[in-house]
């Protein structure tokens, strides 16, 4: 819902701009404004968000508008590039220690992030791969978290390393370092008490830990619903322990997701996985891409750049001269045709309107206006002309027309119709050379966002 | 391109640095060092509001409400405007009258929420409270789904010195519910506090099983007041808001219990909560002892909110 109205918001804000070949410094304002908002909705600390929106708004400003897409989705694009770029471009994995040395993971966090459920998930993810690792019972402080551990490392078959809650967890890690060289383990996994970042002796504890046994990483466990606090929790984690990087927790609810955005910002820190349940099974590899679209809530603006993008790349030089063809008023219906199969592949029409920013609540209209089934009759009627009608709508007479209706199926009237608006687009196409034929030739698509569709 | 990205990023990380090094945390920095109510002025506030968790919407209308306030009463002076917007808050957060009956009558409260955020241990300090009262207190152990939950809210009811009634893991949570009324029926308890499994509101599954616990209650105790306690943490963003319209859903929520509040995050996200579905927060939680739960205190929280140090005496 949010999102509906982001785009809707973005329409409105670039409904009087189009065919322009550059992004001008009052378009990129008025569109950063929007995605500011919603990036706060989606709990993006508004510190980073500042810095954020003047670092697009610093790249996008002159930066050409490409083929297929209107200003404001153009920002969008870049926005979502560099929120892709930020949260880190691919997807990272856990370092290994070479050979049979033993890798040393040690889980941290707030209270009720998920640690101790998301050790138990590594530990039976790593255990697919073909490592044995040790789980270490080193939250001596929560109630039953020890057993919590237990119950979960006897679920995944991976074995658990306790001493109670009546030993220090600097010494628990110690002996379970030694276990583990002695077993045969080659990673360990120290599960540690949620606490509070401005907790000193607990922070103390961490970086204790981290003294008494090589911690190769640490990695923070961060609940994805976490607000503007985020920035301070992983800030205060990274100097006072050192992180390696991250994992998203919860991210099966509905939450946007906005700190993952806050914490990569403050610690560069890659985020290696996300939870996404509560069976010890749900832990999945982190894309930057989804979570950037999911932080944005515009996923669907971003599919459509993404069909633009695979799409115009390759009829690029039709749809230049196309446009320019527009732009003359010689459209004909070889044209049309050609159209048509462009608009096929980017999903039919239903599915093109249903991505445009503020169609949402138009699409009955519209539908029952151009809907995909009265576009493959129309184009029945245009395969029923010969080559010579096609590229000559002038053609076309009273016989003319009475043998193509027969051709397709189709009544005379139907026919008749569908030259006549036909006709009318030809002639408000030359009317909105700005619509149809920016310098750079923007194709069919160009400036479509606001609903003024030529057929 | 790498480097057109490092230092993309690089920007970035020194800009929040600087921004943060800048500005004097707290509300009264904006309030003292403007010289007049502009638009500067009002901008900066509304990022005071929106860095506790507050909301886009929430802080626009209690900005509104402001500004109204402020042409109404003719206020010239930011430090004049100061009192207006914590009034305002502090009014809108208060609790009613009767949001503690449930301490004097015979009551079934039921607690829940999202994973992690407090509620096995809020079940444990609220019961540790209500002994202390006098009331005759038994637990019902209904997450029966986490590892170890049984576990863990066992020691709670041995830590408060009162009675649980639990289930094996992974049996009928609704039938701990059934067991546990009646049992707090038969043995006349005063009130009887249901644990529950975490779950995402956004699982149809889970929320259903919810509404059969609170069927349960509703028919085999008919004559029981009732609470629904939601427990919200406090360090969770704008997500707090659609817990919070889910849960509702499902139970007639009658309170809040925002918990962590012993962290840094501000929980700003209860006042979203007030304004859009008048759910009051009824405690806060502020550490991991038995004790460390307080009755919500709007002047408390409204200080906290905004950092200001002086005040009440009380530390959150
Ligand atoms: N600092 C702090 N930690 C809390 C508070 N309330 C609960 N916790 C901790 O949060 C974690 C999750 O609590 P738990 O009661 O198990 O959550 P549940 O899953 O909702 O039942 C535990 O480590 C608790 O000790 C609080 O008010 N402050
Ligand atoms: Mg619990």
């Amino acid at each position: 819902m949010a999102f509906e109205s982001l785009t809707d918001k973005l329409q409105n804000v670039f409904k009087n701009l189009r065919g322009k070949g550059r992004l001008t410094e009052a378009d990129v304002k008025a569109a950063l404004k929007e995605v500011k908002m919603a990036l706060l909705e989606a709990d993006v600390n508004f510190k980073v968000v500042k810095q954020f929106v003047k670092a697009v708004e610093e790249r996008a400003v002159g930066a050409d508008v490409m083929n297929g897409l209107n200003p404001g989705q153009m920002v969008i694009k870049i926005v979502n590039e560099e929120m892709v770029s930020l949260m880190g471009s691919e997807t990272t994995e856990i370092q290994f220690q070479p050979g049979k040395s033993i890798t040393v993971i040690m889980m941290c966090g707030l209270q009720g992030a998920g640690k101790t459920t998301t050790a138990a998930k590594i530990a039976g993810k790593l255990k697919q791969k073909g490592k044995k690792s040790l789980l270490v019972a080193c939250d001596v402080y929560r109630p039953a978290a020890i057993k919590q551990l237990q119950v979960n490392g006897e679920k995944q078959d991976v074995e658990v390393f306790s001493m109670g809650d009546q030993i220090s967890p600097v010494d628990i890690a110690k002996a379970a370092f030694a276990h583990a060289e002695k077993n045969g383990h080659n990673v360990v996994i120290l599960d540690t008490a949620g606490r509070l970042h401005i907790d000193e002796d607990m922070m103390k504890e961490l970086a204790q830990i981290k003294d008494a046994v090589t911690v190769h990483q640490t990695l923070l466990v961060v609940d994805a619903m976490t607000g503007q606090d985020a920035v301070n929790v992983a800030k205060e984690f990274d100097e006072k322990v050192g992180l390696d990087g991250v994992v998203l927790s919860k991210m099966d609810g509905d939450s946007r997701g906005g700190a993952a955005l806050s914490i990569k910002a403050v610690t560069g820190k890659p985020i290696l996985y996300i939870g996404m349940g509560e069976k010890l099974s749900e832990l999945e590899q982190f894309y930057p891409d989804r979570m950037a679209s999911r932080i944005l809530g515009m996923g669907d603006v971003l599919s459509l750049i993404d069909k633009a993008q695979a799409n115009l790349d390759i009829d690029e030089d039709k749809s230049k001269e196309m446009a320019s063809r527009m732009k003359k008023g010689a459209f004909d219906f070889d044209d049309y045709l050609e159209s048509m199969k462009q608009m096929k592949k980017m999903g039919g029409l239903s599915s093109i309107l249903g991505m445009m920013p503020g169609m949402g609540a138009k699409m009955g209209d519209i539908e029952s206006m151009v809907d995909d089934k009265k576009l493959a009759r129309m184009e029945a009627i245009v395969l029923s002309m010969t080559p010579a009608e096609r590229k000559n709508p002038k053609l076309l007479n009273p016989s003319r027309k009475n043998r193509i209706a027969r051709g397709c199926g189709q009544d005379i009237s139907q026919v008749n119709r569908f030259v006549k608006q036909f006709e009318q687009s030809q002639k408000m196409m030359k009317q909105m050379p700005g619509m149809m034929g920016g310098k750079k030739g923007r194709g069919m698509f160009g400036g479509m966002g606001g609903g003024k569709f030529p057929f | 391109m790498e480097n057109e990205k490092k230092s993309f990023f690089g920007r970035l990380k020194e800009g929040l640095s600087k921004t943060r090094d800048n500005i004097v945390n707290g509300i009264d920095s904006v309030f003292n060092g403007a010289s007049e109510i502009d638009a500067d002025f009002y901008e900066e506030l509304e990022e005071n509001l929106i860095m506790g968790d507050i909301g886009v919407n929430a802080t626009d209308s209690i900005i509104e409400r402001l500004k109204a306030a402020v042409k109404e009463k003719h206020v010239k002076e930011p430090s004049a405007c100061r009192q207006l917007l914590i009034d305002g808050i502090r009014e809108q957060m208060q609790v009613g009258e009767t949001a503690y009956d449930f301490e004097q009558k015979q009551s079934v409260i039921l607690v829940i929420g999202v994973n992690g955020v407090g509620k096995t241990t809020s079940v444990g300090k609220l019961a540790g409270k209500l002994k202390d009262q006098g009331r005759k207190v038994i637990l019902a152990a209904a997450d029966t789904f986490r590892a170890a939950a049984g576990e863990q809210l066992t020691e709670w009811a041995n830590r408060a010195g009162v009675e649980i009634i639990g289930g094996a893991e992974g049996s009928d949570p609704a039938s701990v519910i059934y067991d546990a009324v009646n049992a707090a029926k038969a043995r006349k308890a005063d009130v009887l506090l249901c644990d529950t499994a975490g779950r995402l509101h956004n699982k149809k599954n889970l929320m259903d099983e919810l509404k059969k616990m609170n069927r349960i209650i509703e028919q085999e105790f008919p004559n029981a007041h009732r609470e629904n306690l939601i427990v919200l943490d406090g360090t969770t963003g704008q997500n707090a808001l659609q817990q919070a319209r889910e849960f509702g859903e499902v139970t007639n929520l009658t309170g809040i219990i925002l918990t962590k509040m012993d962290g840094t995050a501000k929980g700003g996200i209860a006042v979203a909560i007030q304004s859009e579905l008048h759910v009051p927060v009824k405690y806060i939680g502020v550490g991991e002892q038995i004790e460390d739960l307080q009755k919500f205190d709007p002047d408390q929280f409204v200080n906290a909110l905004f950092d200001i140090e002086d005040g009440t005496e009380e530390n959150i």
